[in-house]
């Protein structure tokens, strides 16, 4: 049973986006922090650190999740995925991406990447959501510059694509 | 000479093209402050805050903070008035403010030291050690409070918290009441609440003291005149402050014009800390401290004619800027001056301003910005005229609204409205958002006994503001002495670089809206190339870009005003292209047409140069360009509208540029058992003049209809009778969700101002400013009372029902024991009593027992006695996981032995205070004693802030363990006690 | 914002957390979905000296069958529960009352024990524990016990578990043979603490009704199939009897009616599902 003392970090190791990171933390370091500035994976926003705003949730093994409501620690050896990680190629935009710009879906961006990681999520684990499902996961975020309308129609459209093998956009 | 393209029809100019911001925002590769990349030797700022809302600084302990591993430095009150100057305070008064409290704390949440540390989990950890020593003064909490006079002044220097009046009179006032056929009032308040961006607060400073110059990243998002405040405020020359802005900012809605108070205090960290200094603000800091609208208590009343005319107005508004009368306030106040008649036609007015200080935090601006506090007085008092003269309420706006062939419309106050046709726009909304159909469904709701209400609001948009508008709080002969301010300079650069790329550059300091998107538009086709040819750079670095003091992302001055300047910045560029084309291409200058990439001869496509050799001829063969043309290379243009002139002798104020207009409407049911209001539907017309980008103009409306949403019904910077703020969790401040946020139906209507390069108007407050008022009333009309302040909560729409309660049945008695919460507040206050098989002489000398104290008090450490009616107790206390460790001092007087006693004392922990007094009495009764208390405590501090859910609660709980504890010791040895509510009232409340 | 120190344990066993628990005497805290215990931590209002992370202990997340009904137990996550194959069926007050629970994202993390053992008092699960009379199987080094929900609940955030002990499983008893359940809840927003929630459970002769968030624990009363003003009058009673909380979401008098009007609701709900 490994203790972890207070004062000292500790390896933690995980799997973001498909690679291998490593860096380390003490015991009370949030993985929302760990994240911007262990892994430099600055696209997850901090909002709130009380889990409300919704703007730092990704994906761990899986789920979604608030990185601010996990410790660094607690990520050792999962698979956690990003907004860093939902472009399929350098230069691209997935589907979801794609659809939030053409329905003018973000404007600061800055809750974009919690709200891209909750919607890419249900779509892999609920293709088939409809409009109030979707609507009672936005329903865990939090923005202040669209007025959510938007955000409701890309995902229904994104939705759409994803699930008539439309990707053309 | 107009060549080219015609203003906002241009082939992309006009069309909702896809924002060249996105792909890096979806990407995560956005560049907000917390991103950039950082210097090796960076530190980071934590700032401790005050957990009074009011009280003298007795001393500030920073010792043990100071030995911390990994603290660099503490800078405390006396450190920035060692190294800076106040704050420039609105108007000239004996007040000064501080970014920092110095020996005194006016609000809840004020600084009052800032550690710099490695990191930010360090810089919290040397928060929590250092101690400081308060004194408690009574807060002035309301702006009623504040007005009355018995009150203490906040700055005793000024003498009264009312720091500021001025009447006005335009036209003949006096004269339209006396004549008038009706004078129909109505009296509102509007609360305190702000568009919360979700991005914080973020700076990040180094100073440099060979030089003397401070270098400070802040997601600020202007006006820029405050560079001047800061600079002031640092004691240097403007040019020694260079001010830069993040690539990207998480949304303002202009709070983030309130960063600035914290540039000043952690450009100073980094000085003294000797190394760049971060600070990002955390989410309780910012609900707390950062900034919020003025609350404001309005009475207005009308002159009225049998028809519903309105032939005068006469104002009386009440603005409570918090704390201080930090500028750039009170232009909340006087944003609106030139405006107070609305979209109406009214000749006469009379306006009666003050301005107060209270204990809370200090106010700045946002999204609406003076605007939703004006309209929610004037339409309800429209409604209200309605619902008085049984008028149509659409009968009464219409009666009243300016006329189209008005255009340009002087008010009584002194704006140049600048183009609509308002009778127009009301026509087509009531048209095609098929208003009739919505008064044929309140009629059926009705039928079926269901309560629904329609509201409407008719109100006007000012942008572009100018900036001597808020010289109007001062008098003409105060401005004569002062100096004149006025217009509002927009800055555009255009450059052309080697390879004949085209690139912009603004001072506009976007906060998420796209404005590279638009610039690139609007760029392209004055010169005939490709949006996407043109790149635009919206970040600011005062040390070498062209800036002024109106530059910055407010008062909705990009599509008007930037956009509009860099379309002149083109045209320059362009007309001195056209000069060295037309030599190469051997036409007039007139006969130099740009389209396609290309520069070409009018009617001669063949005859023509790639636009990209043309742009890049200045660099590579300057020599070559004649000597009828000249260089084109780099164009700013600075542009002001005339229209801008100074506040007039009469006090006549033309506040801003551009004046839109909005009407809503809506239907909203109110279901009876819970006072939830379920809005069926809304429209929002708006003409913002000529329409630059649909998409973005449509984002706007909805984002600012959102944000409404929550003024209306959800948030609000609640504050307790005793100065403690209530909502400083995203958990009690309620930010609407999308399962709030309906859709509203937008319509649009387009009259181009004269008074823009662009004929735009801004667009991104005006539902802020329509949309509460609509809905109250609705809410107004569905319930038959009229609403008069926000937000309109479940409760306060139950009161407004007006249904009496079932009565409480006879045999149900209110817990004895069990102290009542005060209402509305973090003070607590509670009664109760005990009975204790002991005689009043020995539970008496139990009281002044420190070891029966200590072993009976929960979870407590020790009690020591410091005088005979002194004690001094360490406790933990707690609810939960939620533990604190706590010293609490009581002392006693008023000692009548063995009968009563008068308590009063103090608890002081990491997590809050809590002060307070109370009585004990003990009367002798058959089977021993009968013990009742009655106290009054009040609670400070993060758990106040954080946690108000646990709060009353806990009260109870932490008295219900003490009395069982009690119970436990009187049983086994009669004899032993003590005073069950004294400490247990202090514990209480003092988690 | 960042929590003050404190060790981590990462448990690999029950056995191991008993023992920190009991070295620790009340200065421990079990991390299980971290949902709640986290903002206490980030706000430092909760500083414990160490955090027991429970999330690697294997099997801990597991839906069982027993006769005291469906056991959760300490790991099993909120949208684990909510999925279960027919929980509408065996268990159709909870799911009613799951979608309640927070946001989407916090049910991913959050765990139906962390819920209880929080026990605040306007969460949706410590309503439906003592609704349904369920049960909070206590462990610690010194053995197992059983607390029935009722008596589990004995303040605001505060239960009858000791320091030493943790939960490892709630039971939630199966809905019965023609009896009718329904939730109600009002709140100010979507996935806010509940204002006012009642969890009705109905049969032909009986009617027991719960009541979350007016109280500093959910309430719980039976009676016999009142109608009319006679249920009225209970209602009343019952929300007089509470002592309703009053704050700036919602006034004393708020609540009360809430508990009123939620209340018939919600029995008449549950009534229709009888027949």
């Amino acid at each position: 049973m490994p203790r972890l003392s207070r004062d000292e970090t500790t390896p933690v190791r995980f799997t973001l986006n498909g690679a291998p990171v490593s860096g380390r933390a003490e015991p009370r370091r949030l993985l929302s922090d760990f994240l911007r500035n262990e892994c430099g994976a600055t696209g997850t926003h901090v909002g709130c650190e009380h889990g409300v705003c919704g703007a730092c949730t990704i994906r761990i093994g899986g789920t979604m999740a608030r990185s601010c409501l996990t410790l660094a620690v607690q990520a050792e050896g999962a698979t956690i995925e990003t907004v860093e990680g939902l472009a399929p190629q350098p230069g691209r935009l997935s589907v979801l991406q794609e659809a939030f710009r053409r329905h003018h879906a973000l404007q600061c961006g800055f809750c974009t990447a919690g709200i891209l990681m909750s919607l890419d999520t249900l779509f892999l684990d609920e293709p088939d959501a409809g409009e109030v499902r979707i609507r009672d996961v936005l329903g865990g975020h939090l923005c202040r510059c669209t007025g959510y309308e938007p955000i409701v129609q890309a995902a229904i459209d994104a939705q759409s694509r994803l699930r008539s093998g439309n990707t053309d956009v | 000479m107009d060549l080219g393209v015609a203003a906002g029809s241009g082939r992309h100019t006009g069309t909702s093209r896809l924002r060249v911001e996105d792909a890096a925002l979806l990407c995560g590769s956005g560049k907000f402050i917390d991103d950039l990349a950082e210097p090796v030797n960076l530190a980071h700022a934590a700032i401790l805050r005050s957990s009074e809302p009011h009280a003298l600084i007795r001393s500030v302990n920073v010792g043990r903070a100071r030995e911390l591993p990994g603290v660099h430095a503490i800078i405390t009150g006396e450190d920035v008035r060692n190294l800076s100057s106040p704050l420039v305070v609105g108007v000239k008064l004996p007040m000064e403010c501080w970014p920092i409290a110095i020996d005194r704390v006016r609000y809840f949440g004020e600084p009052v030291a800032i550690v710099v540390a490695c990191n930010r989990y360090v810089a919290e950890d040397a928060l929590d050690l250092i101690e400081i020593d308060y004194e408690p003064l009574p807060a002035v909490v309301t702006p009623q409070a504040a007005l009355d006079q018995a009150n203490p002044p906040l700055h005793d220097a000024v003498g009264s918290n009312l720091v500021n009046e001025r009447r006005f009179s335009y036209g003949d006032p006096d004269a339209a009441f006396a004549a008038a056929a009706r004078r129909i009032a109505i009296s509102v308040a509007y609360p305190r609440n702000a568009v919360t961006p979700i991005e914080t607060y973020g700076v990040v400073a180094r100073y440099d003291p060979h030089e003397a110059s401070y270098d400070v990243t802040a997601n600020f998002q202007g006006p820029f005149s405050i560079h001047a405040v800061l600079s002031r405020a640092l004691k240097v020359p403007g040019n020694r402050l260079r001010l830069r802005t993040p690539p990207d900012s998480g949304g303002s809605f202009g709070v983030k014009q309130g960063v600035f108070p914290s540039i000043v205090l952690i450009a100073l960290a980094a000085r003294v800390a000797s190394r760049p200094v971060k600070w990002i603000e955390d989410r309780l800091e910012h609900l707390t401290a950062s900034v919020s609208a003025t609350n404001r208590l309005v009475t207005l009343e009308a002159a009225v004619e049998a028809d519903g005319r309105m032939t005068a107005l006469s104002w009386d508004q009440v603005e409570d800027v918090g704390a201080y009368l930090r500028a750039p306030e009170p232009a909340t106040l006087y944003r609106m001056h030139g405006n107070m008649t609305g979209a109406y036609a009214i000749p006469n007015v009379a306006i009666r301003n003050r301005v107060v200080v209270t204990n809370k935090t200090p106010t700045g601006l946002n999204r609406g910005f003076g605007g939703p506090q004006v309209y929610f007085a004037l339409e309800r008092l429209t409604a209200k005229i309605a619902t008085e003269l049984g008028l149509d309420p659409i009968a009464v706006i219409r009666r009243n609204l300016i006329p189209a062939n008005a255009f340009p419309y002087r008010t009584a106050t002194g704006a140049l409205y600048d183009s609509g046709d308002y009778a127009g726009a009301l026509d087509a909304a009531l048209r095609d958002g098929r208003y009739a159909q919505l008064l044929t469904r309140r009629d059926a709701m009705r039928a079926q006994g269901r309560l629904y209400g329609i509201g409407h609001a008719a109100v006007v948009e000012p942008s572009v503001s100018n900036m001597g508008y808020v010289s109007t709080v001062m008098t003409p002969a105060e401005r004569m002495k002062a100096g004149p301010k006025n217009g509002a300079q927009a800055t555009a650069t255009v450059a052309l670089d080697p390879l004949g790329s085209v690139s912009v550059h603004v001072a506009s300091v976007p906060q998420g809206q796209g404005h590279r998107t638009v610039l690139g538009q609007v760029v392209a086709d004055v010169l005939g190339i490709r949006p996407d040819d043109v790149q635009v750079v919206t970040d600011l670095d005062t040390a070498r870009d062209a800036w002024s003091i109106a530059s910055g992302n407010y008062s909705s001055r990009f599509a008007p005003a930037v956009s509009g300047t860099a379309k002149l910045a083109a045209e320059r560029i362009r007309d001195k292209l056209a000069a060295i084309a037309a030599a190469q291409l051997n036409v007039t200058v007139e006969d130099v047409n740009f389209a396609d990439g290309k520069v070409s001869a009018s009617g001669n496509p063949d005859n023509a140069i790639p636009f990209g050799r043309l742009a890049a001829a200045s660099h590579w063969a300057p020599a070559t360009i004649g000597d009828d043309a000249a260089q084109a290379l780099r164009e700013t243009v600075y542009w002001t509208p005339p229209q801008l002139s100074a506040p007039d002798a009469q006090d006549g104020v033309n506040s801003s540029l551009c004046h839109g207009f909005i009407f809503d409407f809506c239907g909203v049911e109110i279901e009876r058992e819970t006072g939830r209001v379920v809005i069926d539907r809304y429209v929002t017309m708006h003409d913002c003049g000529t329409i630059l980008h649909p998409g973005m103009v449509d984002g706007q409306v909805r984002g600012g209809f959102a944000n409404a949403i929550g003024a209306a019904f959800y948030e609000e910077y609640a504050y307790g009778a005793d100065g403690a703020l209530l909502a400083g969790t995203f958990a009690d401040y309620l930010v609407p969700t999308v399962a709030e946020v309906p859709a509203p139906d937008i319509l649009h209507f387009e009259t181009a101002s004269p008074f823009t390069p662009l004929g735009a108007k801004g667009v991104g407050e005006g539902n802020c400013m329509s949309t509460p008022v609509a809905l109250a009333n609705a809410v107004s009309d569905a319930l038959g009372v009229g609403v008069e302040r926000l937000p309109m909560t479940p409760s306060m729409i139950r009161a407004l029902c007006s249904e009496a309660e079932p009565a409480r049945p006879a045999s149900v008695t209110p817990p004895a024991s069990a102290p009542e919460p005060a209402t509305g507040g973090r003070g607590l206050t509670g009664s109760g009593d005990a009975r204790f098989p002991a005689t009043r002489q020995e539970l008496w000398d139990t009281l002044l027992d420190p070891d029966t104290l200590a072993r009976i008090i929960p979870g407590c450490h020790s009690v020591a006695r410091v005088s005979d009616t002194h004690f001094r107790a360490d406790v933990t206390l707690g609810v939960g996981p939620v533990k604190g460790r706590y010293t609490v001092d009581v002392e006693l007087s008023d000692l009548v032995e063995p009968a009563s006693a008068t308590l009063s004392g103090t608890a002081r922990g990491a997590l809050g205070s809590g002060s307070g007094h109370g009585h004990v009495r003990l009367e002798e009764t058959g089977e021993g004693t009968r013990l009742s208390y009655d106290y009054e405590a009040r609670v400070g501090g993060k758990v106040a802030a954080v946690g108000g859910r646990l709060l009353d609660g806990a009260a109870r709980m932490v008295i219900g363990q003490f009395f069982k504890a009690l119970g436990r010791h009187a049983s086994k040895a009669s004899g032993s006690s003590s005073m069950p509510g004294w400490l247990a009232w202090l514990f209480g409340g003092a988690r | 914002m960042k929590p003050a120190p404190f060790d981590y344990v990462r448990a690999e066993s029950l056995d191991e957390v008993l023992d920190v628990l009991a070295a620790e005497q009340g200065e421990a805290r079990i991390l299980a979905g971290g949902q709640s215990l986290l903002p206490m931590l980030s706000m430092r209002l909760a500083r414990p000296r160490v955090v027991i992370d429970v999330g690697r202990i294997r099997g801990l997340d597991a839906v069982e069958t027993a006769k005291d009904g469906l056991v959760a137990t300490a790991g099993l996550r909120q949208a684990t529960l909510l999925a279960h194959p027919g929980l509408e069926r065996t268990h159709p007050l909870l799911a009613a009352a799951l979608p309640w629970v927070g946001h989407v994202q916090t049910r991913a993390r959050g765990t139906i024990c962390g819920s209880v053992a929080h026990a605040d008092p306007s969460a949706e699960l410590p309503l439906c524990l003592v609704a349904l009379g369920g049960s909070v199987r206590l462990i610690s080094k010194r053995g197992r016990r059983r607390v029935e929900a009722r008596d589990f609940f004995t303040g605001l955030m505060s239960t009858g578990r000791r320091e030493d002990e943790m939960i490892e499983a709630v039971s939630f008893p199966e809905a019965k043979r023609e009896t009718g359940y329904a939730f109600r809840e009002f709140g100010r927003r979507h996935g806010d603490f509940a204002i006012a929630s009642v969890a009705a459970v109905v049969t032909t002769k009986t009617i027991e009704i719960s009541v979350g968030g007016v109280d500093d624990v959910p309430a719980r009363r039976a009676w016999p199939r009142l109608e009319g003003s006679a249920l009225d009058d209970a209602l009343n009673a019952l929300a007089w009897e509470l002592d309703a909380r009053d704050d700036i979401h919602a006034d004393q008098r708020l609540r009360r009616d809430l508990v009123r009007s939620l209340g018939r609701i919600a029995i008449t709900e549950a009534s229709q599902c009888l027949v």
